[in-house]
């Protein structure tokens, strides 16, 4: 497969990430059914749904930390599936921030985010620490380099894994419910950095229920449900006339929860 | 009083080499064990699951007499010292392995994972993510090891090998004053017990780390 772009209008679009009819089951249960999508470079394609939808089982599929039974996925023209022993290379591409930040214990802030250009890239040391440091400033963490995850807050534990994922310059950033398990409190300065790596034109896939944040950003969101793919459209489509029972049903319980949609964007201080 | 006090001081010295040897053979045979039952593939981890069950389910003596007695039978012929270090070294090994793998396990799959994100390879992750904190957590129950493993080395002496307890009766076979040997022995181990425990719990402090 050559490189696929599609002319929209006078925008040509490439696209990054394609899904194609993924599938994949643990023991007897399938998580994921047949999901397929694309993903255009520099946009913001928010996954949400109930929880055990399999969200979490396709953002890895994507990069294949959990390679799909069934289907595959493009990162550009290469088809992951078939990447063999350069898998590793390719996952590089891939930056992925987790709920529970996973950050390295044993390492200071700084050393998380230099881990991978040093090891995986081989980049020098103090060039490693450079762009660690550059990556650092832009989440706003470079003042707590020196701090170990135990030290820092949920909050700041996440920019510090967004900025782990940014040293590695991605191609794509995949983001697990990343406000998920943050106090009320906290949620707003990653919100923000999440705000700000859209507004840079990185190209993130978001499973989030965060909706203020996909309205303000999102340029495609897709509703899962029971490992298959309901709904696909614009924030305004979802927001304003959403086709299927099930997104709607959703849709008002995620607002009942947090209220409205703009609720949250306007607590950001930072 | 004490003029036997270098002969016991010699033998400590065997007792120390022994236990040290042991534990560095121990520490290679659990990290392997260890890691072959949490990431190796099937053939591999049943095999560390066996030598762990193995071990852990019969007597030291046994071990120690299998190697030293029942080898030669098949022309495997080891001299006392070395006997005592296969066996301690061994047995030392499967009590270790059950350290680490309680570690790593402790460390949780997350950290993995990330470090496999940013492209590693597995054995990168595991060498550069997963060990370094696995031997930090494991230190507590790890000096158990280091601690027991002097006073577990006193089974030497069934095999002639001259260590400290071995020489503490040669002592009492020339002095017959066993309550005062013996008092002394035992005073020598633990001297030797709490400094490697104290040794061993400043590692610690410096080296802790808080898993979230």
């Amino acid at each position: 497969m050559g490189p696929r772009k599609e002319a929209i209008g006078d925008w040509h679009l490439t696209k990054v990430v394609s899904v194609r009819d993924v599938w994949k089951s643990y023991g007897k249960v399938e998580v994921v059914r047949g999901v397929s999508f694309d993903v255009d470079e520099g946009t913001t394609t928010v996954i949400f749904g109930p929880s055990g939808a399999g969200k979490s089982t396709l953002l890895r599929c994507i990069n294949m930390l959990h390679p799909p039974d069934r289907g595959t996925v493009f990162l550009r023209d290469i088809d992951l599936m078939k990447a063999g022993n350069k898998i590793n290379y390719y996952r590089s591409k891939f930056g992925m921030v987790f709920q529970h930040f996973n950050l390295f214990s044993h390492m200071t802030v700084l050393d998380n985010v230099m881990t991978g250009p040093k090891i995986v890239k081989k980049i020098p040391h103090d060039q490693a620490k450079a762009i660690a440091l550059q990556a650092l400033a832009k989440v706003r963490m470079k003042d707590w380099c020196n701090h170990y995850p135990s030290q820092l807050s949920g909050g700041q534990k996440q920019r510090a894994g967004i900025a782990r994922a940014l040293a590695m310059d991605p191609e794509v950033i995949l983001f697990d419910e990343p406000t998920s398990a943050l106090d009320p409190e906290l949620i707003g300065e990653v919100l923000q950095t999440m705000l700000d790596l859209a507004k840079e034109k990185k190209t993130m896939i978001c499973v989030t229920h965060e909706m203020g944040f996909a309205k303000a950003v999102a340029s495609e969101m897709i509703f899962v449900d029971e490992g298959a793919v309901v709904e696909t459209g614009s924030p305004e489509h979802f927001f304003t006339s959403p086709k299927s029972e099930r997104t709607k049903r959703f849709l008002n319980r995620l607002t009942e929860l947090y209220g409205g949609h703009e609720s949250r964007q306007k607590e950001e201080g930072c | 009083m004490i003029d036997y006090l270098g002969d016991l001081l010699e033998g400590l010295l065997l007792t120390i080499q022994l236990s040290f040897t042991a534990l560095g053979i121990g520490l290679v045979l659990g990290l392997a064990a260890a890691l072959a039952r949490k990431y190796g593939r099937r053939p591999l981890s049943y095999l560390a699951n066996a030598y762990i069950e193995l071990v852990r389910g019969t007597p030291l003596t046994v071990q120690l007499f299998i190697i030293y007695f029942g080898l030669p039978s098949l022309g495997i012929l080891f001299s006392p010292t070395l006997s005592a270090i296969i066996a301690l070294g061994i047995n030392s090994g499967a009590y270790q392995a059950e350290y680490f793998r309680g570690a790593i396990e402790s460390i949780g799959g997350g950290q993995m994972e990330a470090a496999l994100s940013l492209g590693m390879s597995k054995l990168q992750a595991i060498l550069r993510i997963m060990l370094p904190q696995a031997f930090r957590l494991a230190l507590p129950s790890w000096s158990n090891e280091a601690a027991y493993l002097p006073k577990y080395s006193s089974v030497a002496f069934l095999v002639t090998v001259p260590e400290l307890l071995a020489r503490s009766k040669m002592v009492i076979s020339r002095n017959l004053r066993p309550l005062e040997v013996y008092f002394v022995v035992g005073l020598i181990y633990l001297a030797t017990i709490a400094t490697i425990s104290k040794i061993l719990d400043m590692v610690y402090d410096k080296y802790k780390i808080t898993i979230e």
